[in-house]
């Protein structure tokens, strides 16, 4: 068992330093001149993806050589594609872009460039263990005596001299101790070189840890949010079209028992009745817009800021490039992102007084960007409990964030960043 | 006179088919989704068409878009667009052609038969009819920028926003219950304060106070 052991983990470590070798070295060495391609014609971005593919494909097979050999177990942590890659050059373009955004890419490359040093390193150690030893008997067998023209010359087999059959001997001995420390170390010379790639493949832990703490305080605030919308909706139901309905519906009752005895006062009623049911509409649209905007969900994020900012009493200048057609975000993410605008724009004109607001809004490395500035008093933050703290907490849930520059006599200037894809809008079916 | 409906609720189909028939409309074609009100515009040639902004197959803006794109190729086609909300984005774009014949309409308004009939062919016959809402929005912005429109009377603003909705002049004088002549002479100087170009002709008037309402 133990030279079963032994003699596998030679084999294994013999794999490993071609591995670390050649296919490490030539894929750092290409992906390093790719990356630096990509001012150069784009060449780059057309290269880039193929090469970091190899990369990555280097990456798995250590992960699965590690688990089947070793049984460390390397997480692999690669963002998913997004979902509409566009084929063709524009595809491989964005293509590159994702894979570098990636730190997982990062730790990769970093990974290579250890693999092809230390890791070969202890591969060949490995590999120089398990095979110089036979080496030793090889020689004590015979072979000395060829190797050194019957004595004439010395070979040198490690540090001992060989040239005659006792100090083939001796090199026989030095053989056995190598082995009885190549069958001690080898398996273990491989593992260690599987937890080294470890170290430096896997995602650090503290980075995890605080992920994890993040994601338990957004999605406590998420759940919070939600119930208190559902209350805010369940009340404003409750209070506005039910209690007008009600009241239509006794309109009716009494309208019918007039009908004929008193049609004046009939008639009258039944136009009573007719503005409550206009009421109850008017209500239930302001529902509405506050739980999904409808432009929002007819024509997406771009349009519907659009529309928002033309409600406003005052100005607003808008400057949107989402692409053409505009790219549509997750429906969630939009909605938090035109509720955060609507927020801020309401804060400018109300609390701040603003004459004239200028709202820029945009997509860059998986990145949506809205600045909002206006020429109110200032004097915003984001803590007091005010409506941009609310804001702030909902982004939040998808990891945004809101920055706020507001010297007190203004300019305000409001920033909101929330990662997140495009896609392009579905074409419309006709 | 002759025209086509595009509603995808049942109810609300089937009642404005009634409502349209009661008031001497013939019926072309009503019809429930987005590619049926296209080839219903295109082949039908109806003097006026009635669509809900929301239609499938997308429940996007389908109905708006069909009716955009039917304009687009029939110039001045009249069309009255119903909607559960309005939005001055909207109104912009349908009236972006300056043409007449457009109409942007909350839903509500067909509780009142006759004032909705009245904006139906109106639209038919070339002019506008905007929704109080759109108007009373795009007054008050307008007002905030400390524009001539704040030089206007109560009354005169009152002339205007009627006026802005596609109402003519007979209309706006039996709605305050004034005489034509009164109406008339608010109008002229209400162009005289804008520093509009006045104008006899109705269409025209309604698209220039509009265009100046929505400018900036």
């Amino acid at each position: 068992m133990i030279f079963r052991n032994w003699a596998l983990a030679g084999v294994r470590a013999l794999a490993l330093t071609v591995l670390c070798t050649a296919a490490s070295i030539t894929l750092f060495v290409l992906t390093v001149v790719s990356v630096v391609l990509i001012p150069v014609l784009g060449i780059g971005l057309i290269t880039t993806p193929w090469v970091l593919e190899g990369v990555r494909m280097q990456a798995n097979l250590r992960r699965l050589l590690a688990a089947q050999w070793s049984d460390v177990r390397i997480p692999a942590t690669y963002r998913p594609w997004p979902p509409d890659l566009q084929g063709g050059l524009i595809g491989q373009a964005q293509r590159t872009r994702h894979l570098l955004t990636d730190p997982a890419t990062w730790r990769d490359v970093r990974w290579l460039f250890t693999d092809m040093i230390a890791g070969s390193v202890l591969a060949i150690v490995t590999v120089a263990l398990t095979f110089y030893p036979l080496e030793g008997y090889v020689i004590a067998a015979g072979v000395w005596d060829p190797m050194t023209g019957g004595g004439d010359s010395t070979y040198w087999y490690g540090f001992v001299p060989v040239s005659s059959q006792s100090t083939a001997f001796m090199a026989a001995g030095l053989g056995t101790a190598l082995l009885a420390v190549g069958l001690f170390t080898g398996p273990r010379l491989l593992a260690m070189h599987f937890q080294m790639t470890k170290g430096v493949l896997a995602p650090r832990e503290v980075e995890l840890a605080q992920r994890v703490a993040r994601l338990t305080e957004t999605r406590s605030d998420a759940v919070d949010n939600s119930a208190a919308e559902l209350r805010r909706i369940e009340r404003d139901l409750h209070d506005g079209a039910q209690a007008r309905l009600v009241a239509m519906g006794m309109s009716l009752g009494t309208i019918e028992a007039l009908i004929e005895k008193d049609p004046a006062k009939a008639k009258e009623l039944v136009s009573r009745a007719r503005g409550e049911s206009a009421e109850a509409l008017t209500e239930l649209r302001d529902l509405v817009r506050g739980i999904h905007p409808p432009v929002l969900a007819e024509r997406g994020l771009a349009d519907a800021v659009r529309a928002l900012a033309l409600r406003m009493p005052v100005p607003v200048e808008v400057d949107i490039d989402l692409g053409t057609p505009p790219g549509r975000a997750a429906e969630p993410v939009e909605s938090a992102a035109y509720f955060a605008v609507s927020e801020v724009l309401t804060n400018a004109i109300k609390h701040a007084e603003a004459q004239r607001v200028w709202l820029d809004m945009g997509h860059r490395d998986g990145m949506l960007r809205i600045a909002i500035t206006d020429d109110g008093r200032g004097g915003a933050s984001v803590d007091k409990g005010s409506g941009l703290a609310g804001v702030e907490r909902r982004l939040g849930t998808f990891d945004g964030v809101l920055a706020v520059n507001s010297p007190v006599g203004g300019p305000t200037m409001v920033t909101l960043e929330i990662p997140c894809e495009l896609s392009s809008p579905k074409t419309s079916s006709f | 006179m002759r025209a086509v409906i595009a509603e995808d609720l049942f109810l609300l189909r089937d009642g404005l088919v009634r409502m349209l028939e009661a008031y001497d409309f013939e019926i072309l074609a009503a019809v429930d989704n987005g590619p049926e009100l296209t080839r219903a515009l295109d082949e039908l040639e109806p003097d006026v068409a009635v669509v809900d902004v929301r239609l499938p197959p997308s429940f996007s803006d389908e109905g708006l878009q069909c009716a955009l794109q039917a304009r687009a190729k029939r110039p001045g086609l009249p069309v009255l667009v119903l909607s559960q909300h309005v939005e001055q984005l909207y109104a912009r774009e349908l009236l972006a052609d300056e043409r007449g014949g457009v109409g942007y309409l909350l839903k509500d308004r067909v509780f009142d038969a006759d004032q909705f009939i009245d904006a139906v062919r109106r639209v038919a016959g070339g002019g506008t009819a905007m929704d109080p809402q759109v108007i009373s929005q795009l007054l008050s912005r307008r007002a905030a920028q400390d524009q001539p429109v704040n030089t206007l009377t109560p009354r005169e603003r009152e002339v205007m926003e009627l006026m802005a909705q596609g109402r003519s002049n007979a209309a706006i004088a039996e709605r305050l219950v004034v005489t034509e002549r009164a109406v008339a002479k608010h109008t002229s100087n209400i162009f005289g304060k804008l520093g509009l170009p006045p104008s006899d002709d109705d269409n025209r008037r309604v698209l220039a106070v509009l265009a100046y309402l929505d400018r900036g």
